[in-house]
């Protein structure tokens, strides 16, 4: 009991220095923040152009990840087979990948002369790299792991009983798993979605890497931000990253129980 | 063994920073500069100054100097928000005037000049001869974003040579460009002389004529910076770069003379 008070009072010294850390870059955007000229700095064409681009890149980033992850994920929570937990390390890779390595490995995979892109380019003439699609084939690779953790987690969560009966009454896999997976989880998964677009939609590092920077095709907001402080614009970077800063804190809170329930 | 898991690898993080930030300088024989500086400088510089930092060392026994290798921009970027750094080296008098304006470097004096060249892959199999062989639509070209020097000057030799082009991208710094084209996935960049050289055999470069044209080279300009923690040592990299010893390595580099 005697050693409580002070164990305790570095706890919260600690928790306030970590919070502090946490919290200063954000009231210090806010701080230096142009609030008298953001309409202006986010209506130039440039930002305008990055704004747009950056809404499609997502949008489609979201699209490949639901597509290939929810598969992922319900293949990882229903089915057992040799190297499960291997592969389910791998797609936590990502996450802690260098975005910056993985925009590499995204070109020896895809790019022109990659182990995959050189047959996209020879058979289809299909390149990614320096297009939106391979922008946002870059923010759907660092994004595929929020959303898969998220719905394997779901998934398991959800009643196997319930599913276990409808199959026994006949009905398909696939039936099973929209009337009465998906109703139970939905939640949880559309939590994962959310998330995976405000990563998708704050990618830098893999995309400049892997799609480069071409104003209109890959040059998204967080791209833009970059070359604004790069050429000394700081008001108009910042009026850029307040928009993914407003995004990412409504995301984040609309999702809070959510994200918290399913870890 | 899975409970030992994590704390294996929480070991081998806290190893791994060790050993990574343990360095530190000692101090050296009294009178010869010592200790340790940081040189920020231009991307374009990073085998030039890294083959300098070795011959400094080599001559001053107890210095130690570190270098931040990024475009131009970036680096006065990083100076005025307070990075420390005893050396600011750019590849444009420009991004020099701006740094000076904003008060983060001391006078600067040029060190070394810089051609632009036509990079192209290994064996040039598109048959890039001329700068408007770069218009050819099939032709994937990569130049520098125009925030940084050799943008500037790649898209100032495409208008008075009259090409208009759209390039596939304006990457971050003259690296990225040299490894585009290195990685194949672009067919030609405008870099400098230097980087190509310094690439290796995956590319090679074309000799496309503007490069004779002293509007069209790159300036290199090296200051102290006012906020140098060692400011005697800052000064010994300077005169070094510009002595006969550090002009002829610079040289030998493909660099001109300043």
């Amino acid at each position: 009991m005697r050693g409580r008070a002070p164990r305790s009072r570095l706890a919260l010294a600690g928790a306030a220095v970590g919070g502090a850390v946490l919290v200063l870059p954000v009231v210090g955007l806010a701080w230096r923040a142009p609030w008298g000229a953001l309409a202006s700095d986010l209506t130039t064409p440039a930002a305008r152009t990055a704004l747009r681009l950056s809404l499609v890149c997502s949008g489609w980033a979201t699209v490949i990840t639901v597509a290939t992850g929810v598969p992922l994920a319900w293949v990882l929570a229903r089915v057992a087979f040799p190297g499960r937990r291997v592969v389910r390390a791998l797609v936590l890779v990502p996450l802690v990948l260098p975005p910056v390595v993985g925009g590499v490995g995204l070109l020896l995979a895809f790019g022109r002369r990659g182990l995959v892109g050189r047959y996209l380019s020879d058979w289809f003439s299909v390149s990614l790299p320096f297009s939106t699609a391979g922008a946002a084939l870059a923010e759907a690779f660092v994004a595929l792991p929020f959303l898969v953790l998220t719905a394997e987690a779901a998934f398991r969560g959800a009643d196997r009983g319930l599913e276990e009966a409808a199959r026994t009454l006949g009905a398909s896999p696939w039936r099973v798993f929209r009337q009465v997976t998906l109703p139970a989880t939905w939640p949880t998964l559309a939590a994962g979605v959310a998330l995976a677009w405000a990563r998708a939609l704050g990618e830098f590092g893999a995309t400049i890497t892997f799609a480069g920077n071409a104003p209109g095709r890959t040059t998204t907001i967080p791209l833009q931000v970059y070359l604004l402080l790069q050429s000394g614009e700081l008001d108009s970077a910042i009026a850029l990253s307040l928009v993914l800063l407003a995004v990412s804190v409504a995301v984040l809170a609309g999702l809070r129980q959510r994200w918290l329930g399913a870890l | 063994m899975s409970r030992r898991g994590p704390g294996l690898a929480l070991g081998l993080a806290l190893a791994v920073t060790g050993v990574a930030c343990g360095g530190g300088s000692g101090p050296g024989p009294l009178g010869a500069p010592a200790g340790s500086i940081t040189v920020l400088a231009a991307a374009s510089l990073t085998e030039a100054f890294t083959a300098l930092g070795r011959d400094f060392e080599a001559r001053h026994p107890g210095a130690s100097v570190r270098f931040g290798f990024a475009g131009s921009a970036t680096l006065a970027r990083q100076l005025e928000a307070g990075a420390p750094a005893d050396v600011f080296a750019s590849a444009d008098e420009q991004t020099m005037a701006r740094a000076a304006a904003a008060g983060v470097v001391g006078e600067a004096r040029i060190m070394a000049r810089n051609r632009l060249a036509l990079v192209v892959e290994a064996g040039n199999p598109r048959g890039i001869a001329t700068l408007a062989d770069l218009a050819d639509p099939g032709v994937v070209l990569v130049l520098c974003a125009p925030q940084v020097p050799c943008g500037r000057l790649g898209a100032a030799a495409l208008a008075r040579a009259g090409v208009a082009i759209q390039p596939a991208s304006l990457e971050d710094d003259v690296k990225a460009v040299v490894a585009k084209v290195a990685l194949g996935e672009a067919d030609a960049g405008i870099a400098y002389a230097t980087d190509v050289g310094a690439a290796g055999p995956a590319v090679e470069g074309v000799d496309v004529g503007v490069v004779d044209d002293p509007d069209l080279e790159a300036v290199y300009p090296v200051a102290v910076a006012s906020a140098a923690a060692n400011p005697a040592l800052a000064v010994a990299w300077i005169d070094f770069v510009l002595s006969d010893a550090g002009q002829a390595r610079l040289r030998e580099l493909g660099f001109l003379p300043a």
